[in-house]
């Protein structure tokens, strides 16, 4: 049978009443774990394993499923309404999102994220359908030494989220990749600035330090500062939905996000994070209007959460035709149909062509479900915008403090009899720094783009120079590793050349004046 | 004190059903990985089985379980409804981690499972067999690049006890360290590292497709249902298991360790536990008491002697 007999047949068994029950469960409670703070997908699969344990496989892989979906829709909300990113995926998000947010225009911040996931979800999965065996063959040529490339390709890309000034923004991305030097090195396992506390052994952790430096850094700031604290927010400025040019100016960054985040996230080391990163340059680089970056521009919300939507997606194709788990959801979906006797693997679409089948499927109708219960919600979202200030920063610094405690915040250092979380300390801490960073007017992002792109980059760059044996000309053995190099270079030399070319227009128009 | 006087009852007659205790098992690790597996498997099992009526499963995740360990020997002294998971892997942690606790300071009450380390090649590779692969380490010990789990566990052990039996030098192992087995596998099937050594279960599915070529198990017995042989057949004297295990609290009294002891021993025998290592691949290894202690005991001294010779431990 070809692929649209069987795509066909497993949408059948997935329009069967008891798996789109299925669905529904896990789509309500992927949105809703996305949504809370401290508490994500991974974890919500897992204590609902055993639970399943008694069910048949095809319908609980379906509800999995379905949470995965529905946590990658969630986990926008926060980082657009409240500058609280759950996740290192949508710490982008919240750049432009909460600044449209803020300016009133929240509901289509809301609105273009839902449907640029939907989007890309319907693409991405449509994909895995078609083309998962290409993509895994492409994925799986990336060595050490083109995932490093790639890395360079996001520093590069990346630093056009600096802001105006170079400098600063330099300043801000070391202290990133200081901060990620901090832990356990994975090539040797020696502990690296850890000063013999147990809680740096393995790193910082990325939410810590986004939702410090983005929510507690910001309270911080408006507390300290009067005239902030009276300025009117607008809570909804206009419709709530998205006007014609809302829709004009997203749906190429929906189309360019989904082509991102699909092959990046099928990539064993890839991850949403940065193809969300890839995707927010991107758009960065060819917006009409780029002034509008960093004041709230659509695409700079459409483009990246499709991305991070697309490669969810994405990280299924490994999973399924490798039986290679490369989040920790996916992970738990292995054990999942480990659980049911299942191989995910290169013989699981022959051997299990039905239940793979059915899967795919049910993730079009997850994808289908999750906009009609988003769209309607976006109504009462924007509603937290109407709390009074004191209030609305009061309640986010809960909302920090309870996720980080929820994620990792066990009661682990000891002083004398009194027991506190380090994980809090550090969430303090970083939040000062947030609050000093944005005082004296330098970048939040590249310290947070730092921290999760340097230890990519310096584990991959050793692994690279390792298999060589030091010989450093592997980094640019292969036509992926040059290609990426050169559209590194491009994306450097791109702006420049534009930049003169309209200097040049501005000279010439000066001279038509003098005349 | 009505457990206390419980767990007396109990301990003193193990005969009888024992009581419904409740038990709180840390898994030092993430969501998904295997100590994490094991851990929820026992919550499954001590549940069905009425061992327990309420089992809760922690998770507290990094470095090689080190960090769980902390604070699981800090918080749950003498508490006899706390149990931790762990295995080989937190052996090698503790050691390269320079770990202020140790599993000294825990109490060891079983072995549960073990899986044997599997040593492959891509199809595509040359090397054919464990003597080819010999061959090719005392040529040149650093051009053969091995990929698997994190630096300092079992799979990188088992790479440099391999490379000193052959009689190459163990200082000079390119291990590649991947952030999980499912990592180095990709690295395997991409042709990227010579060799790839990790758990059976990581590389199974590769192997029947006929994408990896298993050249051994690291196990002194071969695996049941695999076509292959163990290093000690192939000539190379070393035997490895990666096992998993399930520890009580510190200052646990006697009659109490005697009770978890009993409990774990019923729950490895129920009818749930078999159907789950079964469905999970995993083989039982089940091994109590003075014998479970005396291996390791064993197993810490040749972990810290041969982390010594790779250059991981001063």
């Amino acid at each position: 049978m070809d692929t649209f007999g069987l795509l066909a047949e497993g949408l059948l068994a997935a329009l069967q009443l008891q798996n789109l029950i299925y669905a529904l469960i896990g789509v309500t409670l992927g949105t809703a774990v996305g949504v809370l703070p401290g508490i994500g997908p991974a974890l919500t699969v897992a204590l609902l394993l055993p639970v399943t344990y008694r069910l048949d496989p095809a319908g609980s892989l379906i509800m999995f499923a379905g949470i995965y979906y529905g946590g990658m829709y969630g986990g926008s909300t926060t980082s657009i309404l409240l500058n609280t990113p759950g996740e290192s995926a949508s710490i982008v998000t919240a750049l432009e999102g909460n600044k449209m947010a803020r300016k009133g225009r929240g509901g289509p911040a809301l609105a273009t994220a839902a449907i640029g996931s939907f989007i890309a979800g319907l693409i991405a999965t449509l994909a895995l359908a078609f083309v998962a065996p290409w993509v895994v063959k492409f994925a799986l040529a990336f060595g050490p030494a083109e995932y490093f490339a790639l890395m360079v390709l996001a520093f590069i890309t990346v630093s056009a989220a600096f802001g105006d000034s170079a400098l600063r923004g330099l300043t801000a991305l070391f202290i990133g990749l200081g901060l990620g030097i901090i832990g356990i090195d994975l090539q040797t396992g020696q502990a690296r600035l850890s000063f013999g506390i147990p809680d740096l052994l393995d790193g910082i952790e990325v939410t810590t330090l986004a939702v410090a430096l983005f929510a507690i850094g910001e309270t911080l700031k408006i507390a300290a500062d009067r005239a902030l604290a009276k300025e009117e927010v607008l809570a909804v400025k206009g419709s709530i939905w998205m006007t014609k040019d809302d829709w004009k100016r997203s749906w190429i960054p929906w189309l360019r996000g989904s082509a991102i985040g699909f092959p990046i996230g099928a990539m064993p080391a890839g991850g949403a994070d940065v193809a969300s990163f890839l995707s927010y340059s991107a758009e960065r680089t060819f917006a009409k209007r780029p002034e509008e970056f960093g004041h709230g521009a659509i695409e700079g919300v459409a483009g990246p959460e499709a991305a991070n939507n697309a490669s969810a997606a994405g990280t299924l194709v490994p999973l399924l035709t490798l039986g290679l788990p490369t989040t920790a959801t996916a992970a738990i979906m292995l054990a999942g149909f480990q659980q049911f006797g299942l191989q995910p693997g290169p013989l699981l679409f022959t051997n299990n062509a039905s239940l793979v089948w059915a899967l795919i499927a049910s993730l079009l109708v997850a994808n289908f479900m999750l906009i009609v219960l988003n769209l309607p919600l976006i109504g009462l979202w924007v509603k937290l915008l109407t709390i009074p200030r004191p209030w609305l920063y009061g309640g986010i610094l809960v909302f920090a403090t309870l996720g980080t405690l929820g994620a990792n915040g066990a009661m682990s250092g000891r002083l004398g009899p009194i027991s506190f979380s380090f994980e809090l300390l550090l969430l303090l801490a970083f939040g000062i720094l947030g609050y000093l960073l944005r005082r004296f007017g330098y970048p939040i992002a590249p310290v947070v783009v730092g921290l999760i792109l340097g230890p990519m980059a310096e584990q991959q760059l050793r692994r690279a120079l390792a298999i060589s044996q030091g010989d450093p000309m592997i980094l640019v053995h292969s036509p992926i590793a040059i290609t990426l190099y050169v559209v590194a270079a491009a994306a450097v030399l791109l702006p420049l050349y534009l930049r003169l070319r309209g200097r040049g227009d501005v000279l010439g128009q000066l001279a038509s004046d003098e005349d | 004190m009505n457990k206390f006087i419980l767990a007396a009852l109990v301990s003193g007659a193990l005969a009888l059903p024992s009581f419904a205790a409740d038990y709180t098992i840390m898994a030092p690790a993430a969501p998904g990985g295997g100590w994490d597996q094991t851990a929820r498997t026992m919550q499954e099992s001590l549940q069905a089985e009425g061992i327990s009526g309420n089992v809760q499963v922690t998770n507290v995740p990094g470095a090689g379980g080190t960090i769980g360990l902390a604070q699981f020997v800090n918080q749950s002294n003498g508490d006899r409804n706390a149990l931790i998971v762990g295995g080989y892997v937190m052996v090698g942690a503790i050691l390269t981690n320079a770990s202020p606790v140790t599993l000294d300071q825990v109490t060891p009450i079983a072995r549960l499972t073990g899986e044997a380390i599997a040593i492959v090649v891509p199809a595509s590779s040359a090397l054919q067999s464990v003597d080819d692969l010999a061959a090719a380490l005392k040529e040149n010990t650093g051009a053969v690049s091995w990929a698997g789990g994190s630096a300092g566990g079992a799979d990188h052990i088992t790479a440099g006890l391999i490379t000193k039996a052959v009689g190459a030098d163990p200082t000079q192992v390119n291990y590649i360290a991947y952030s999980g087995g499912g990592e180095a596998l990709a690295a395997v099937l991409g042709g990227q590292v010579t060799v790839g050594i990790s758990g059976y279960s990581e590389f199974a599915s590769q192997i029947e497709a006929g994408e990896l070529r298993l050249l051994a198990v690291s196990t002194a017995e071969r695996v049941p249902n695999v076509d292959a042989p163990t290093l000690k057949e192939s000539g190379v004297d070393v035997a490895v298991q990666n096992w998993r295990m399930v520890a009580a609290a510190p200052g646990i009294t006697d009659e109490q360790k005697a009770a978890i002891s009993a409990d774990i021993e019923k729950m490895v025998n129920s009818a749930s536990w078999k159907a789950a290592l079964e469905s999970r691949g995993w083989v039982n290894t089940y091994l109590a008491g003075d014998a479970f202690k005396a291996q390791l005991t064993e197993d810490i001294a040749a972990t810290e002697s041969i982390l010594r010779e790779i250059g991981l431990v001063q």
